[in-house]
């Protein structure tokens, strides 16, 4: 009996994270997990289609303004492949970062109706757009066929650098879910955050354009080490920039622990003004 | 009946007036403000997150106050008090889902809510999908749902349906998968907000015959509920919240007989004693009370129901009166003029010379009005002007209610129901 004694008081100061708690809501997890893939493709004429869609026109519009007229340098590969290599990770980023800051928000309903570890629904959002990402690969591995462009063994930090981009954006997406349920032009001004962010990263763009010793600066933002990583195991078009990735690492994992305590500070109003 | 699983001690609870508000308050306009007046602004926002217990500033509302009591293992309790009294923000921090403020409550054992049917459900989404969905939300692991899962369907009886995702249901079929699945909870403690309301009245039954199954297991029951009868078959023992404190504790037949009684009282004595009231007095009411469909008296009303308010008055010793106009203005409890009822207006005109003696009856027949609690104004004018006028004549509460017939309960948001329809045209011209 005692083994689920549990005494409520009010909360003061920092909060850690319950693991064991999360840990048993993990059916939960899951099932939103699925429901958030579920419901997107639920009615829609395209269905799985609008994974490889965002990607594809985003990286037909580039290649004709930046790759065929402004002639941006892509690093020796096709604009096409160049700027698809880089919008494969960067889609999954923008919107497992928008899903998860308005996941509070859009479940305000579940918030002040039931309890579970609240953390759960930005976790959840950045795991479920894991499935877009899974499809846009393919494509992605599809036109480096066609443009006869071949991965190197550097392939095998593929994983580490898709776990960085996911922990990049589950430490943002904590910190402005939580500021977005107090404040929430948070989430309306996401589609800007995003963008701007997008610029900030050699998305459309390769890193080589920036000055040498603005170089490590620029790799603060930690998805500049994603897609430039990407581009070195995929095109081969430079060595695999450990410095970036280093960095960027650095950056994310600050970001993930400040995003989950500074969720967890905030956790204690949410049901009162969901 | 073994030792106490929930220890409730001195817990309070307030909420900071406007931190609803708060949320549509722009991160811009804050950051405006925030330079207008530094410092009060950091204090404003940091008041927000964090309440002092002796804090008795006017924009904090405390909806539970020194409230403690212990729950024994086995035992149901019921919970009864008006609109606002605090039941609901005691059962969220029952369970888990908002923190006290003051005090402290131990609780042994896993705690499942049911403060709203069907929390979680998914119109895309089947049937199937949507119990397992409801299920973890609720507290259940994937494999308890697998096992129980044959029963649940056959408890709804909507297994025809079940992989047909559920905006295809009527609203009565979704209430009835969404109660089998609450109707399953295993817990140690089950926690229940005023959710019976909903649904059919045969399922409804059935529904509290489960739950009178549940009770006999030796679980633990927390039960919100208007429905008095329902209170007093399941349980032993009863609280009545009153402005966030405890007004009663103790048997539920007694506890139920002071609740009616304090609703009584509080409506019908008074009127005839008040003196903050105006108008030359030839003609006074001297009482005010609501009645339901069945003629009783009665203060509290679901949407769409019948409603009658009576006014009693007398008319000066010695004097005769003709052509009268009644008026009862309803309020919200935040002092918003919902609706005037007049009879001129109705062309119900009380023209001739009216009883020396007797009684003003107004009938709503479905009731418009939306969760929450409400108060009136009655007024009499005759030719010669106003004869009397008093504010807060009587007062009633709205609980949620089948206002369109359908089965569904509307968005309670909304302090109106209005009776609409909907239909598609082809044309668009
Ligand atoms: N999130 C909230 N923010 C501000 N005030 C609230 C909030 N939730 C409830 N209240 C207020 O607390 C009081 C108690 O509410 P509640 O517990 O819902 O009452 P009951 O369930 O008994 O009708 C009410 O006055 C209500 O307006
Ligand atoms: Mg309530």
């Amino acid at each position: 009996m005692a083994q689920h004694r549990i005494v409520l008081k009010p909360r003061t100061g920092m909060t850690g994270i319950n693991w064991r708690e999360l840990f048993e809501y993990r059916d939960l997890f899951f099932f939103l997990v699925w429901r958030g893939i579920k419901v997107r493709y639920a009615q829609s004429a395209l269905g799985i289609g609008w994974a490889v869609v965002q990607p594809v026109f985003s990286m037909v519009v580039y290649t004709v303004i930046l790759g065929k007229l402004a002639k941006i340098q892509s690093d020796g590969v096709p604009y096409a492949v160049f700027s698809f290599a880089g919008l494969v990770p960067w889609t999954y980023f923008a919107n497992a970062l928008t899903d998860s800051s308005n996941s509070l928000i859009g479940n305000s309903n579940l918030v002040s109706k039931v309890y579970f570890p609240r953390m759960i629904l930005p976790l959840s959002s950045v795991l479920a757009k894991l499935v877009d990402f899974g499809i846009a690969m393919l494509l992605l591995f599809a036109l480096m066929v066609w443009y006869g462009v071949f991965p190197n063994a550097s392939i095998v930090a593929l994983p580490l650098l898709i776990l960085l981009m996911m922990v990049t954006a589950a430490g943002l997406g904590m910190w402005f879910t939580a500021m977005a349920i107090q404040y929430r032009d948070v989430s309306y001004a996401m589609n800007f955050i995003v963008q701007l962010l997008m610029y900030a990263a050699p998305v459309v763009y390769p890193s080589s354009l920036i000055p040498e010793k603005y170089q490590l600066f620029y790799a603060l933002n930690p998805m500049v080490g994603v897609i430039e990583g990407f581009r070195a195991a995929l095109l081969g078009t430079r060595p695999m920039p450990w410095d970036f990735i280093g960095v960027g690492s650095i950056v994310a994992l600050g970001l993930l622990v400040s995003g989950a305590l500074y969720f967890r500070f905030k956790e204690r109003i949410f049901a009162d003004v969901a | 009946m073994g030792n106490a699983v929930i220890k409730v001690e001195s817990l309070g609870k307030c909420y900071r007036l406007g931190m609803k508000e708060e949320i549509h308050d722009t991160f811009v306009g804050a950051m405006a403000s925030w330079m207008r007046s530094p410092l009060q602004n950091f204090k404003n926002l940091q008041k927000l997150a964090a309440f002092n217990p002796g804090d008795e500033s006017d924009d904090i509302l405390w909806a539970l106050r020194d409230v403690s009591f212990e729950v024994k293992q086995g035992e149901v309790l019921g919970i009864i008090g008006h609109n606002g009294a605090g039941k609901s923000t005691l059962l969220k921090i029952l369970s888990r889902i908002t923190d006290p403020s003051t005090g402290s409550v131990t609780v042994d054992g896993r705690v499942a809510s049911l403060l709203e049917v069907g929390t979680g459900f998914h119109q895309d989404l089947t049937g199937r999908e949507n119990v397992y969905m409801n299920g973890t939300i609720l507290g259940m692991t994937k494999k308890e749902i697998d096992r129980k899962f044959d029963e649940i369907i056959d408890f709804s009886g909507v297994e025809k349906f079940i992989d047909t995702p559920i905006k295809r249901y009527s609203s009565g079929m979704k209430v009835r998968l969404a109660f089998s699945v609450a109707a399953h909870l295993e817990p140690e403690i089950l926690v229940i907000d005023e959710v019976l309301a909903v649904g059919d009245a045969a399922f409804q039954k059935k529904c509290l015959g489960k739950m009178q199954d549940v009770a006999t297991q030796g679980r633990t029951v927390l039960f919100v509920s208007h429905q008095l009868e329902a209170l007093s078959n399941l349980c032993s023992r009863a609280i009545m919240l009153e402005k966030g404190t405890i007004y009663k504790t103790g048997d539920t037949e007694e506890v139920i007989s002071t609740y009616l009684n304090k609703q009584a009282t509080q409506s019908t004595t008074r009127l005839r004693d008040r003196t903050d009231r105006q108008g030359d007095g030839r003609i006074r009411f001297i009482d005010s009370w609501i009645e339901n469909d069945k003629g009783d008296r009665s203060n509290i009303f679901r949407s769409g129901e019948l409603l009658k308010i009576v006014l009693a008055y007398e008319v000066k010793e010695g004097l005769a009166l003709s052509n009268i106009t009644a008026s009862i203005a309803i309020n919200s409890i935040k002092n918003i003029s919902v609706t005037l009822l007049r009879n001129d207006n109705t062309g119900d005109s009380f023209e001739g010379q009216i009883p020396s003696s007797g009684r003003l009856e107004c009938i709503v027949k479905r009731l418009p009005l939306n969760v929450g609690s409400y108060s009136y104004n009655v007024s009499v004018h005759s030719l010669g002007g106003l004869e009397d006028w008093v504010p807060h004549a009587g007062s009633f509460d709205v609980e949620p209610g089948d206002f369109f017939g359908t089965g569904r309960i509307p968005d309670r948001e909304r302090l109106i129901l209005m009776d609409h329809n909907w239909s598609i045209n082809t044309n668009t011209f």
